[in-house]
């Protein structure tokens, strides 16, 4: 079997995020990564393969983005992806997250995958739904923040938390499953698999080539319009203490609760 | 006609607050716009007449009820896609949680339709509805405008006040057609509650405990703390530990966990993600020691410590407990 595993490059967790006031967009520029949480779904699949219950042939990484996104892609094979795929085009920038969602099935429809694994959320993003969409467009069932994937008689087993408790839900393959980070633990790299990773094939596709209707994608194909950003109601700024002499930390703290008779 | 349609979860047999809320906040934002608010249920038989109809209260006018699979999206897709074609309507409303999430999304690709997710406010605009959504952890506001026949809205839990006063609702069957891939995916186990029964609802005071604890053994330094305060105080968590299994899911604030708005929260080892946020944010003193000064908990602590939570806490429990004795 098959499995597609969807990637993307976001900004550094340790570079502050902000809306470019010029173009409306998330400012891209600086120091970029690959989403953390994907790093979750890839190790689901090397799991799977290495699990034996299920025959997985192949494991590959596919991202929609810029130029730069290259290195998501070669960061998702360095951690066992077997090639990757990427859709980049001019016309593609601004796509809202359901347009997003309709470009990356479009690209997956092409490889006939059995599973397509994701992550929870995008570090930017934070949508949580690519999969969802991906999944309606593919005609698959899907689930959201999985924590805990088994095969059973060529099925899977899958538990996630949901509003009322845990739920345990059989799917049926194919399928389109996102993965929450309490799945697993994802390896590191080893030195030679980030050597060997530019060497292994990456495909780049274009609109045209997976059969994207071009008026359905890019900040003019989308369905939604965000703008007039603003910043929220200002909040009191708390107090701070920086611990340096924990018993005069600790002082301090107690008379805050005791001021405000919490004791 | 600008009618707008909302998705009401219910889980043995009582309806979901948030979605009641999102029933009233449509009925509300509908009125603006010349429309009705409509509810879709779907379920088995313990959706009866009499249950269903208790949702004009919320403010919805006409119920479609669809007898279906609980607790999974896809078929609640494929209900809502078919009344929407029938029915037309403008947008479509949740109130959050998980659901709402997958069955929003699955809905925007069914019809070509937009969709903002963690709304927090939902407002009438020259006959549109226009919805806000805070970004990049909440430091910005950002406004959806929705282009194409339906709009899609999914709300951030307890964004939406349940507002009673409506009159009752008019219950309509739908019979539907699943789609194959609907029934690919099915409920083994519903609702299993993991760990012991604790109440967090009705403390005073909460000591919440993240990964930060390092193990499931660092929880008892806060019970140790919320020992200390006595009375009542309980012990709280994150989805982050109860998924690990340190401590039960009874005990979890956030979005798939319980709200709480005790006179003292006070977190170790918690960054603060929106998810937990959403949970507690009204909690009237809110407390937080984290040993990253970055963690977007001190964004919204009253008092912010920033420093190791296993130096802290033990010196911290003694202290109270000296005050108490004193
Ligand atoms: C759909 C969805 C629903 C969710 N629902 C919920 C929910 O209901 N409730 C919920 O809580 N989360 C929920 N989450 C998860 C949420 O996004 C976060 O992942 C989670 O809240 C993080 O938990 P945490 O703060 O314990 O862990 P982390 O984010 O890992 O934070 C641990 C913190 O501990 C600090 N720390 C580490 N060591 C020390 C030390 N020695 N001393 C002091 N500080 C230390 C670190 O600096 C860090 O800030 C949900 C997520 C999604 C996508
Ligand atoms: N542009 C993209 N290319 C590939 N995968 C993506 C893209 N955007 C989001 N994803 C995937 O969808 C998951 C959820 O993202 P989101 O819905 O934006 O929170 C991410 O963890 C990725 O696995």
């Amino acid at each position: 079997m098959k499995i597609c595993v969807l990637v993307k490059e976001v900004p550094d967790a340790a570079v502050e995020k902000r809306i470019n006031p010029s173009t409306g967009r998330m400012d891209r520029s600086g120091e970029k990564n690959l989403n953390p949480y994907d790093t979750h779904a890839i190790e689901a699949a090397m799991q799977l393969r290495e699990g034996g219950d299920l025959q997985v042939d192949e494991i590959v990484a596919v991202t929609m983005g810029p130029e730069s996104a290259v290195r998501a892609l070669q960061k998702a094979v360095s951690l066992g992806a077997d090639r990757s795929l990427h859709l980049t085009d001019e016309g593609l920038a601004g796509s809202d997250v359901a347009a997003t969602g309709y470009a990356l099935a479009k690209v997956l429809a092409t490889e006939s995958p059995d599973l397509v694994l994701l992550g929870q959320q995008s570090d930017d993003g934070e949508c949580y739904t690519i999969g969802a969409i991906v999944a309606d467009h593919l005609r698959m069932p899907s689930l959201t923040q999985v924590i805990k994937l088994e095969v059973q008689d060529g099925a899977l087993l899958l538990e996630r938390q949901a509003e009322y408790g845990y739920d345990t839900v059989r799917v049926q393959l194919p399928a389109v499953i996102s993965v929450g980070d309490a799945i697993n633990e994802p390896r590191y790299p080893s030195l030679k698999a980030i050597m060997g990773a530019k060497k292994k094939p990456l495909e780049t596709v274009s609109p045209d080539a997976v059969g994207i209707d071009r008026a359905l994608v890019g900040a003019d194909g989308s369905r939604v319009q965000c703008g007039e950003f603003h910043a929220p109601p200002a909040k009191a700024a708390g107090q701070i203490i920086e611990d340096e002499d924990t018993n005069e930390t600790v002082a301090k703290i107690v008379a805050w609760l005791d001021e405000r008779k919490l004791i | 006609m600008s009618n707008v349609l909302v998705y009401v979860l219910h889980y043995e047999g009582a309806f979901n607050k948030n979605s009641l809320g999102a029933v009233s906040e449509a009925a509300a934002r509908a009125a603006e716009i010349g429309g009705e608010a409509h509810a879709v249920v779907v379920g088995g038989p313990d959706l009866t007449d009499e249950l269903c109809r208790t949702l004009g209260a919320s403010g919805a006018t006409k119920v479609f009820r669809a007898q279906g699979p609980e607790g999974l999206a896809q078929p609640v897709v494929d209900v809502m896609d078919r009344v929407i074609a029938e029915h037309g309507h403008r947008y479509a409303i949740f109130g959050g949680g998980l659901l709402g999430f997958e069955i929003g999304a699955g809905l925007a690709a069914r019809r070509q339709a937009g969709v903002t997710m963690e709304v927090t406010a939902v407002r009438a605009q020259d006959g549109q509805l226009v919805a806000e959504r805070p970004i990049l952890g909440d430091s910005q506001i950002s406004v959806s405008h929705y282009r194409g026949e339906l709009g899609i809205i999914i709300g951030r839990i307890n964004a939406f006040e349940i507002r009673q006063g409506g009159g009752e609702a008019q219950v309509v069957d739908v019979a539907v057609e699943y789609s194959a891939f609907s029934g690919q995916a099915q409920m083994v186990k519903r609702g299993e509650q993991r760990g012991a029964d604790v109440d967090i609802e009705g403390a005073d005071v909460l000591v919440a405990g993240g990964r930060g604890l390092g193990k499931a053994e660092g929880f008892e330094l806060c019970e140790e703390l919320a020992g200390a305060f006595g009375g009542n105080a309980a012990v709280a968590a994150t989805r982050a530990v109860v998924d690990a299994g340190w401590y039960p899911y009874a005990a979890q604030i956030g979005q798939t966990g319980k709200t709480v708005a005790p006179k003292l929260y006070l977190a170790a080892g918690i960054s603060g993600a929106i998810q937990h946020k959403v949970g507690m944010q009204s909690s009237e003193n809110i407390v937080a020691i984290n040993k990253d000064a970055n963690a977007p908990i001190f964004e919204f602590a009253d008092l912010g410590i920033v420093g190791d939570l296993n130096k802290i806490l033990p010196k911290l429990t003694e202290a109270i407990r000296a005050k108490k004795g004193e």
